[in-house]
């Protein structure tokens, strides 16, 4: 049972020890080199493949770029200056949604070196069970004397270095194992594989009439078959907590007698004033002193809109400050502030997450004790009736270690998570943890977030057909002047529909206001209610103010993903509870979930009690599925029993979660949901059929009846019957 | 039965030739993308020269 030892955060202790910064900092430092990987959900042919690749390449910058096909991925390799908005743009235009995948963050096979050294030695393993087994054959078929023991001889030439090479995953395990004191199942399967190559080497060198060669041969390949299924279904394990730790800035300006210096963040204290300036992302947490701006929460509590704030607002850190200069005097900085708690939280989440036994672990635990208290007990049964015959009784013990030996509980669950992950692959999901489809099946209770998740989180306008041409004319050249994102989502919708921008002059852009300028002689203002003396509606509006004629409100809406109201309809219709949990305004996400028919949501929730709300439930003895995307889901990703983010959230999210989905559509993870419970039912199957072969072989080994072809006969068919098992999901 | 010593020695070798070309396949990236490797045969873009 190659699934044992799960590596966790603490196995590597100099990992810890490592500062969290240093860390991410190599790590992009090999994402340089390795260049950019775009994930490509939509590529399917040679067709798709050239159009990619040409319209990559046509990019300044870009050097070469390749599509991985059956990765549904791309990889880049350009200069420094190219980014992956670029490319991203690029293939946009080409007509293929491109979302940016961290190298770091998935397995990859190319450059991959431990899943390519599996794979040699499964080579040398498949290799050398054929040409023994051909050898095997005309033992089995009656092969007598001299040619029984040149066979034997040939057989052990071969399958002994093979076994000293192939067998290394297995014997350095066991000795890790040993060392630490725990039982798993790699002992055993060492000592089977030790076991019986010696006792069948020494049967040679008697002459005897029974090897064990092309069994210990054949367990070994289908171990490493079962080993090498598990480690492509495991991605490299990375702790959401440290991309949450990059988020924080790492200097700060602060203002000290008017005189602004940089200074680390880690040497401001509380009570210091700090400048933030336009564009900047908040170091400390504080109360603003001077100015006014407008920052954008969204990361960290999920509201679309952007905050004003002026003097006395309070503002968190990682929040982003958008238009105007800040002065803030500093509450809590460094550890104290809030980001690092949310990180921190993350950590303790993560923690408990990585305690989960998976089925293979539990079945492991139980199975590993009753494989040594066999062998040993058929040894001393044969010892004590044969009265002292130390190579029987050998034999026997072999023959039972072999046969217990689990090669088609090693085939259990690794076959059948290969073959759900690639259904789910090619339906857009990726599963990222190996034990995620199993907890995907025990859940109950899906908990949604809405910004970005449920909606597209991008706010398109409303209303635009209530303006008349003129009017748009001044909105576009209003709207290019700001970078706030409801002015770009204006100038982008304007754009889309043809409208060429009017000619204002003096374009302004007032911090926390909005943009003003001339057109005709008379002020134009587009803005926030109050400043061009509009009263605020319910909706998400801006307001256009053309000279004395009242101000009009431009309204917003923020659009469901596809497949968002199917979805949720899918999980009730598999009873399955679904809530909504949002950090955003009660107006929107009522609408939201009145659309989507959710009945059990709330609004304006913190991070922290988003993650509160999943414990609670989670103590309340139901099984969480979190689907979130930004900071604020970040520690109910990690909190929750099973979680599932989309390619477009944020890094920290994205790493926190279990399965990605890769398109923009919302509908396959209902049927994620129904795959994982059928893959659940099939590993349980796969166990009831492997320890079936066994309850018939087991026996006839302990009374000595077990022959070199008996052995192989159970170990191939039953291998055999479980792969094909896993192969029938739907 | 004098067949054998001959016989054995040429499978052997035989299934050697197999293992290395394997492990020539693997060294030489050939599982990285089996599926955009059977695809790009069909590509028509490198039909009348070859690929700088």
């Amino acid at each position: 049972m190659a699934m044992v030892e799960t590596p966790s955060l603490s196995a590597c202790p100099a990992c810890v020890a490592l500062p969290a910064t240093e860390m991410l900092a190599q790590r992009r430092l090999r994402a340089a080199q390795a260049g950019v990987m775009l994930s490509l959900p939509t590529a399917k042919d040679a067709t798709s493949i050239s159009q990619v690749e040409r319209a990559l390449v046509a990019v300044p910058g870009v050097i070469s770029a390749r599509v991985n096909l059956t990765l549904k991925r791309v990889t880049v390799a350009t200069l420094p200056e190219v980014t992956a908005d670029t490319l991203i743009g690029a293939l946009a235009q080409a007509g293929y949604p491109a979302l940016e995948l961290d190298p770091g963050l998935l397995s990859t096979t190319e450059s991959d070196r431990r899943g390519r050294d599996l794979l040699m030695r499964l080579g040398v393993a498949g290799f050398s069970m054929m040409n023994i087994m051909l050898l095997s054959v005309a033992v089995w078929s009656g092969a007598e004397a001299a040619t029984r023991d040149l066979f034997h001889w040939i057989s052990a030439l071969i399958a002994l270095p093979t076994l000293a090479f192939a067998g290394q995953p297995f014997f350095a395990s066991a000795l890790a194992s040993i060392k630490a004191r725990k039982m798993g199942m790699d002992v055993p399967i060492s000592l089977a594989l030790i076991l019986s190559s010696a006792i069948s080497l020494f049967e040679t060198i008697k002459g005897g009439e029974h090897a064990y060669f092309d069994a210990a041969v054949s367990l070994c390949f289908f171990l490493l078959v079962g080993r090498y299924l598990d480690y492509r279904s495991r991605a490299a394990a990375r702790s959401a907590a440290e991309e949450l730790a990059a988020l924080e800035v790492p200097r700060a300006m602060r203002l000290l007698d008017g005189v602004e210096t940089q200074v680390p963040v880690a040497e401001i204290a509380a009570g210091d004033l700090v400048l933030v300036r336009a564009g900047g992302r908040m170091p400390v947490d504080g109360i603003v002193t001077n100015g006014a701006s407008e920052v954008d929460r969204s990361l960290l509590t999920g509201e679309t809109l952007p905050v004003w704030v002026g003097k006395g607002s309070v503002i968190s850190a990682g929040e982003v400050n958008l238009t105007g200069p800040l002065t803030v005097r500093v509450t809590a900085a460094g550890k104290d502030s809030s980001l690092h708690r949310m990180a921190d939280l993350v950590a303790v989440a993560e923690s408990a997450k990585n305690r989960y036994a998976s089925l293979a672990d539990r079945m492991a635990r139980r199975y590993s004790p009753v494989v040594h208290l066999l062998a040993l007990s058929s040894f001393v049964g044969w010892m004590i009736r044969s009265g002292g015959d130390v190579r029987l009784a050998v034999n026997v013990a072999a023959a039972v270690l072999i046969i217990t030996c689990p090669c088609a509980l090693a085939l259990a669950v690794p076959a059948v998570v290969t073959s759900a992950s690639g259904k789910l692959f090619r339906r857009g999901l990726l599963i990222k943890n190996g034990t995620a489809l199993e907890r995907l099946a025990e859940v109950d209770t899906v908990v949604f977030d809405k910004t970005g998740t449920l909606t597209l989180g991008d706010l398109a306008p409303s209303n635009l057909e209530q303006f008349n041409p003129a009017d748009l004319a001044v909105v576009a050249a209003l709207a290019a002047g700001s970078s706030h994102p409801l002015s770009r989502s204006l100038a982008e919708a304007l754009r889309a529909l043809a409208q060429p921008p009017a000619a204002v002059s003096g374009l302004s852009e007032r911090a926390g206001y909005g943009v003003e300028g001339h057109w005709s002689g008379q002020v134009v203002r587009l803005g926030r209610a109050a400043w061009v003396g509009a009263k605020t509606g319910a909706k998400t509006a801006t307001f256009l103010k053309i000279g004395d004629q009242p101000a009009r409100a431009l309204s917003f809406v923020d659009r469901p993903r596809p497949g968002a109201v199917g979805v949720v309809a899918a999980l009730k219709a598999q009873g399955m509870t679904v809530r909504l949990l949002s950090g955003d305004a009660e107006g929107p996400v009522a609408a939201l979930a009145q659309t989507l028919g959710i009945t059990a949501w709330r609004s304006e929730v913190l991070p922290a009690e988003k993650a509160a709300e999943v414990a609670a439930l989670t103590a309340a003895g139901a099984r969480v599925l979190m689907v979130g995307d930004g900071l604020n889901d970040t520690v109910a990703l990690a909190a929750a029993h099973v979680s599932i983010s989309p390619a477009s959230a944020l890094d920290a999210a994205r790493v926190a979660s279990d399965i990605v989905l890769l398109g923009q559509d919302l509908s396959p993870i209902a049927d994620a949901k129904r795959i994982a419970v059928q893959a659940r039912r099939r590993i349980k199957q796969n166990f009831a059929l492997s320890l079936g072969y066994n309850l018939v072989a087991v026996p006839l080994a302990l009374m000595g009846l077990a022959t070199p072809l008996i052995a192989a006969l159970a170990m191939s068919t039953s291998s055999i019957t479980v792969s094909l098992n896993a192969l029938r999901l739907k | 039965m004098e067949m054998l010593l001959y016989l054995i020695p040429v499978s052997l070798f035989l299934g050697g030739l197999g293992l290395a070309a394997f492990v020539w396949s693997l060294r030489a990236n050939q599982y990285d993308d089996p599926e955009g490797d059977g695809q790009r045969v069909l590509g028509t873009d490198w039909d009348d020269k070859p690929k700088p």
